[in-house]
């Protein structure tokens, strides 16, 4: 009796836990599927290509281009990435090969409470910080702005990524074994060779999948970006000029634009772009990191 | 007086924090001889052999006292160029570490990084010390493949080979057959007797019948202490301390 017990509750607890994962699965199929459905609309009366490419954005004529929201949420995350990715990594090997284990020990909160900071507050400190500095860069440029531009939005979010970024970076270094190190300095390698020939090397995939992780969130950022980023709808020609990204322009319109049909269905297409992006990086990353792993 | 062996360890007192992990260490490795370390884990032995490249180094909160010295230079001297002393000594860890890259990458890797960029030179070093390690003949038609594909024999093989391609003097080897099969490790052994006609060989081990097949010389150590040492037939034959017929007997490990 006492076993059958046992038994069932060993067999009901494996499937709790069946049914929790088959929910984590499902849960990326029924958002994409539920945006699609309401984003319908959208697709009976124009192309998907013509939507992706068009620069033309005027919901009043009903015309709906999302090239101009796609491509400055590239720039913004791109420029973000490449500004962060290699203070990440130098301050990651510092931490790791350089300094002693107790600076590490500080600087986990530290990166922590990074991590935390609630990201209206990086839009405000954007506002009054990165705003004016990126306006007085311009000018000392000789170029004319207000420093609502992608600049600004790509150094605040250059921040706001770092703590991701660099725990990863962190705990990937760390598992790299310290012995590999010693098979390198013994054969008469200094420091700094053995970093960029055999850590650098060994942890790459890692690597890459850490900027993926960084990109991942820099592009779905919302609020801190469209606080210092202009807003105003055009195809960026250079990092002074303003934009309006994708996930501002839904944040800004969701709620006034529903009583239009066709401006709601296109905000629901520009979160089906905005997932359908991110995904895209996600596998791109994994499949650079899969092949990687293969032929090493 | 010149020294007599090739390394001189003299006086070595060396503290992890608060704990004192050697304890005056006083020993003499002779040239072109197989020195065993030998002791129980825990003992010390390890720490003793990494001192003697100064990859302790990479310890934190490490304090040293005493000499090492090599020829006229004082290895634990700060000033000393620690990458030149290191490159004397080739390295064999517990378990291979083949570097990410192909198997000709790990062999010319040191090389490349002390200056020789020509290839044919490359590829003659890196086929002679293949062989000297008797791994050419089973690699030879996949040198560009990854070193992490080879099976942990040829690895550990394979870091031995990358570790003489430096030309070094010594050999330095903790443990080198622990994570390998009997097969393997014999064959690692029999290498080691083959070099040492060229190198100054020590070897770290815990394991009594491996020390009794390949030592000339032993340094027997305990609770960080040489307790010991002498040429290998009078260690084992006619030890002194009752710590050391104890340990022979196996009466501890």
């Amino acid at each position: 009796m006492k076993y059958i017990n046992r038994h069932w509750k060993d067999k009901a607890n494996s499937t709790w836990m069946l049914v929790c994962t088959g929910i984590i699965i499902v849960l990326p199929f029924v958002l994409i599927i539920g945006l699609y459905l309401k984003s319908a609309l959208l697709f009976e009366k124009c192309s998907f290509i013509d939507l992706i490419f068009s620069k033309e954005w005027k919901p009043w004529e009903n015309k709906f281009g999302f090239a101009p929201f796609i491509i400055c949420s590239l720039w913004v995350s791109i420029l973000a990435l490449l500004l962060s990715a290699p203070v990440c990594l130098l301050t990651a090997i510092y931490l790791t090969h350089y300094a002693k284990s107790r600076v590490l020990k500080i600087m986990q909160p530290v990166i922590d409470i990074l991590a935390g900071i609630p990201s209206v507050i990086y839009g405000v400190w954007g506002i009054l910080v990165i705003v004016p500095f990126v306006a007085k860069l311009g000018n000392f440029f000789g170029i004319h702005t207000t420093g609502y531009t992608i600049l600004s939005g790509a150094l605040v979010l250059s921040v706001m990524i770092i703590p991701f970024i660099l725990n990863v970076l962190i705990e990937i270094l760390r598992t790299i074994p310290e012995e590999l190190s010693e098979a390198s300095l013994s054969l008469g390698a200094t420091k700094w060779e053995t970093i960029k020939y055999v850590i650098i090397k060994k942890a790459f995939t890692g690597i890459i999948s850490a900027f993926g992780l960084g990109l991942s969130r820099a592009f779905g950022e919302t609020i801190a970006v469209l606080m210092v980023v202009g807003n105003v709808v055009k195809i960026p020609q250079g990092v002074f000029d303003a934009g309006y990204p994708l996930p501002a322009l839904i944040a800004n319109n969701y709620g006034e634009m529903l009583s239009i049909p066709m401006y709601d269905s296109a905000l629901m297409m520009a979160a089906l772009i905005l997932l359908v992006i991110v995904i895209l990086f996600n596998t791109a990353s994994r499949m650079y990191i899969y092949r990687l792993e293969k032929y090493r | 007086m010149e020294p007599s062996g090739k390394i001189k360890i003299q006086n070595l007192n060396l503290f992890i924090g608060k704990q004192q992990i050697l304890k005056n260490i006083n020993a003499e490795i002779p040239e072109n001889k197989i020195t065993v370390i030998l002791g129980p884990s825990g003992c010390g032995k390890t720490t003793l052999l990494k001192t003697l490249n100064r990859l302790t180094d990479l310890y934190e909160n490490i304090k040293i006292s005493g000499t090492v010295e090599m020829g006229n230079e004082d290895i634990l001297h700060t000033k000393t160029d620690i990458t030149k002393i290191r490159r004397k000594m080739g390295l064999v860890s517990q378990r291979p570490y083949p570097l990410p890259m192909s198997i000709y990458g790990n062999i010319a890797y040191g090389l490349k990084i002390s200056g020789h960029t020509k290839k044919q030179f490359l590829d003659e070093k890196v086929e002679y010390y293949l062989k000297v390690t008797h791994l050419w003949e089973e690699v030879k038609d996949r040198l560009k493949q990854p070193a992490s594909a080879l099976s942990v024999g040829q690895q550990q093989r394979l870091c031995l080979a990358r570790g003489l391609a430096v030309d070094p003097e010594i050999i330095l080897a903790d443990e080198p057959a622990s994570a390998l099969d009997p097969v393997s490790s014999m064959a690692i052994e029999e290498l080691f007797t083959e070099l040492k006609s060229w190198y100054t060989i020590v070897v770290v081990t815990h394991i009594l019948r491996q020390a009794k097949r390949i030592a000339d010389h032993v340094i027997f150590m305990y609770l960080g202490e040489v307790i010991e040492q002498g040429p290998a037939g009078e260690f084992f034959e006619n030890p002194k301390m009752e710590k050391t017929k104890a340990y022979i007997k196996g009466a501890f490990n």
